[in-house]
């Protein structure tokens, strides 16, 4: 049987895994601050409330703290809820429920209940928001069992993983890169997943291993096709997830290269490129090394306004290249 | 009010008995005195385990609030859902809960409610519709919208209840969580059980209003007021919010005065009341104590029902400290269990 395969933005790819996930199940559900009419700030949802009605894409206060409590209660007792926090900055807010709450239910009642709500979170800067509306706080919540934490970086891959998360019995936390929201690729129509906890090798090479996570990808694989013109034969691995991370395919690409870079658009400190970084020195890949690891991750501030300050906090395409250029080095 | 309901002792007969006495037949007014000796002795076991040793961590104990517990689960089913706070063990008795598994739990063994993992301040019996106590102020109440939401989704006709002290009345999440309620007329019931202090600081130093059930106002729901050491006015409030909730009327907020004999937790010097304001309370406002004499007046008890209901509390405590004593403790190797769910 063929599936037809169209091209979808990957806010369209989010909202049609959404619409599929209400009509196969009754359970779920949407809520967020001005998901409704307004079709979400990144219009995620759009017209979904036509479609759904108001009682299954229910607009909250602009409550996040009581919002995120109210689907981790739902989820609790026999609903579904998807929560849409109108950006991932404002996690900080819902901090004590996500936390304290949805993170440790199963295990505090020693494995009598469940918790499977999904909570999306639009991520990252390029837009001109500033401090307060540009982070990407992967990492914060990486840091805490019972979450399981997803970087989706295609239209096909948010889709196949926002309905494996809306079937996955945990908590899962999805980080959206604000940036790919428009940015198109084949989707197949109709239901399928996408593995949580599967990173995904999407290009090969003999050369260096880049492991990179969500927009950082795309410009991974930007700045490989580049460097494949100066003779650099580039692996590029799609993290995809962070908790829980495929330790397997890093090490058995590292092995493969013995060259490593990691590229993440987070602040660079006590950030995934560490814990990237420690899976291979912790591992037999570590005898494989023939260069030091390298990070490039986030500048050490916040995100600042300008445009000019705003692209160099985070790693570009150049940035990357120039990284590759260096540690490929000797190998050619 | 009650007279829509048949009344298990005629209204005629004694028209000025207290709405409990009207509502629930004797043996269901024996059984709240049996649950509230089973509350008070239960936490005074835990004590005497804990001061020798036997327990570890710290626990926060509800004694002098036996009756708002029992009051305010009265009128529910197993369906019904509670959330809990740290000051949780009157709750989980209340809803039903077997003092065996608790002690059990606190004693960090594996046949706890939470095989070990939770202790006191994560006490729970998610089969009678208890979803925990909570270690963090106020976490439950939003937590508590939630079930309520569901049940309004999925029409069980279920209500939900959050209990929570006067202090987590100054949390955003309680705000949040009562407009949010309101707002979408949730069949939830917030009950505030103001013991007057959290830990050392007096409502009247941390709370602008100045009863809780005022906050209701700002929220649009009915703010109710009771005695929560009377066991009947705090039953009969319960009452009628849950008939409301379950009209489909939406939330109550229920403020249950009410006092802690014992500190706030086992590091509490009692430094910020007086012994005269406990003693008084103790002598002069003890819910058992009045709950007793209630029932002696009303000819459900006599003094030989009250003994022999202290005796089988006193063997269930002790049958219960027995079986947490002689129960497994945990396997290290199964340290990393119910982090997440096992798939088949
Ligand atoms: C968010 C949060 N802040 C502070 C604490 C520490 N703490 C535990 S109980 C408590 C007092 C709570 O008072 P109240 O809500 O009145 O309940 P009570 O102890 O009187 O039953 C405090 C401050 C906590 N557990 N969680
Ligand atoms: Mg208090």
């Amino acid at each position: 049987m063929d599936v037809a395969v169209r091209e979808l933005s990957y806010a369209q790819a989010i909202q049609e895994a959404m619409a599929i996930a209400m009509e196969q199940d009754e359970r779920v559900f949407l809520m967020g601050e001005d998901i409704g009419v307004y079709g979400g700030a990144f219009q995620v949802t759009g017209d979904l409330v036509e479609r759904f009605g108001s009682e299954r894409v229910m607009d909250t206060p602009i409550s996040e703290l009581g919002g995120a409590g109210v689907a981790v209660g739902a989820a609790l007792t026999g609903l579904r809820p998807i929560f849409e926090f109108q950006f991932s900055d404002f996690a900080t807010l819902a901090m004590e429920q996500i936390v304290n709450q949805a993170a440790k239910m199963r295990f505090m009642l020693g494995g009598e209940v469940s918790v499977p709500v999904v909570m999306r979170f639009p991520a990252g800067s390029g837009t001109g928001a500033a401090a307060q509306h540009s982070q990407s706080l992967e990492a914060w919540l990486g840091h805490v069992p019972g979450l399981k934490v997803i970087q989706p970086a295609t239209p096909h891959d948010v889709k196949g993983m926002l309905l494996a998360a809306v079937a996955d019995p945990d908590p899962v936390m999805i980080f959206e890169h604000k940036l790919l929201y428009k940015m198109k690729g084949p989707v197949p129509e109709g239901h399928y997943t996408v593995p949580i906890g599967k990173a995904d090798v999407r290009r090969q090479g003999r050369d260096l291993t880049i492991v990179a996570t969500s927009i950082m990808v795309h410009k991974a694989l930007e700045a490989a096709a580049a460097l494949q013109a100066e003779g650099i034969d580039i692996e590029v691995i799609d993290l995809r997830t962070v908790r829980p991370m495929d330790k397997q395919t890093i090490i058995d690409s590292v092995k493969k290269t013995s060259r490593l870079l990691c590229v993440y658009e987070a602040v660079k400190t006590l950030g995934i490129g560490a814990e990237i970084s420690a899976v291979v020195a912790e591992s037999d890949a570590f005898d494989y090394l023939d260069a030091p690891i390298v990070r490039l991750g986030g500048a050490e501030v916040p995100i600042p306004y300008n445009p000019e300050l705003e692209k160099a906090t985070v790693p570009q395409v150049p940035d990357i290249i120039a990284a590759a250029r260096d540690l490929a080095k000797g190998k050619r | 009010m009650a007279n829509a309901r048949k009344a298990a002792n005629s209204d005629a007969a004694q028209p000025n008995l207290p709405f409990a006495f009207r509502k629930y037949t004797a043996e269901q007014l024996r059984q709240v005195l049996h649950k509230m000796y089973l509350i008070r002795r239960f936490e005074e076991g835990a004590e005497d385990a804990y001061t020798r040793g036997l327990i570890h961590g710290t626990m926060h104990l509800s004694i002098g609030q036996e009756a708002s517990a029992m009051g305010i689960c009265m009128p529910l089913t197993d369906q019904d859902q509670i959330t809990s706070t740290h000051r949780g063990h009157g709750h989980c008795i209340a809803k039903g809960a077997d003092v065996k598994r608790m002690f059990a739990e606190f004693f960090g063994k594996t046949t706890g409610y939470c095989k070990g993992r939770g202790g006191s301040m994560h006490i729970a019996d998610v089969t009678k519709g208890n979803l925990g106590a909570n270690g963090i102020v106020a976490g439950g109440i939003p937590i508590a919208v939630g079930a309520a939401l569901a049940a309004k989704k999925l029409k069980t006709g279920n209500v939900a209840i959050s209990f929570f002290g006067d202090g987590a009345n100054n949390e955003g999440a309680f705000h949040e969580a009562l407009n949010m309620a309101a707002v979408w007329k949730l069949p939830v019931i917030f009950v505030c059980e103001n013991n007057g202090y959290g830990m050392s600081t007096s409502t009247e130093r941390s709370t602008a209003v100045k009863n809780i059930a005022d906050r209701a106002s700002a929220y649009a729901m009915p703010g109710v007021i009771v005695d929560g050491n009377n066991f009947s006015e705090v039953a009969e409030a319960a009452d009628a919010a849950v008939e409301r909730a379950r009209a489909g009327e939406g939330p109550t907020l229920i403020e249950s005065k009410t006092y802690r004999y014992r500190g706030h937790s086992k590091s509490d010097r009692n430094r910020y009341r007086t012994k005269e304001e406990i003693e008084d309370w103790m002598a002069n406002r003890d819910p058992i104590a009045l709950f007793e004499a209630e029932l002696k007046e009303f000819g459900i008890i006599d003094d030989a029902g009250i003994e022999a209901v202290r005796e089988a509390v006193k063997k269930e405590i002790a049958d219960g400290i027995e079986f947490a004593k002689e129960s497994p403790s945990p396997e290290i190797c199964d340290l990393e269990n119910y982090v997440y769910t096992e798939v088949a």
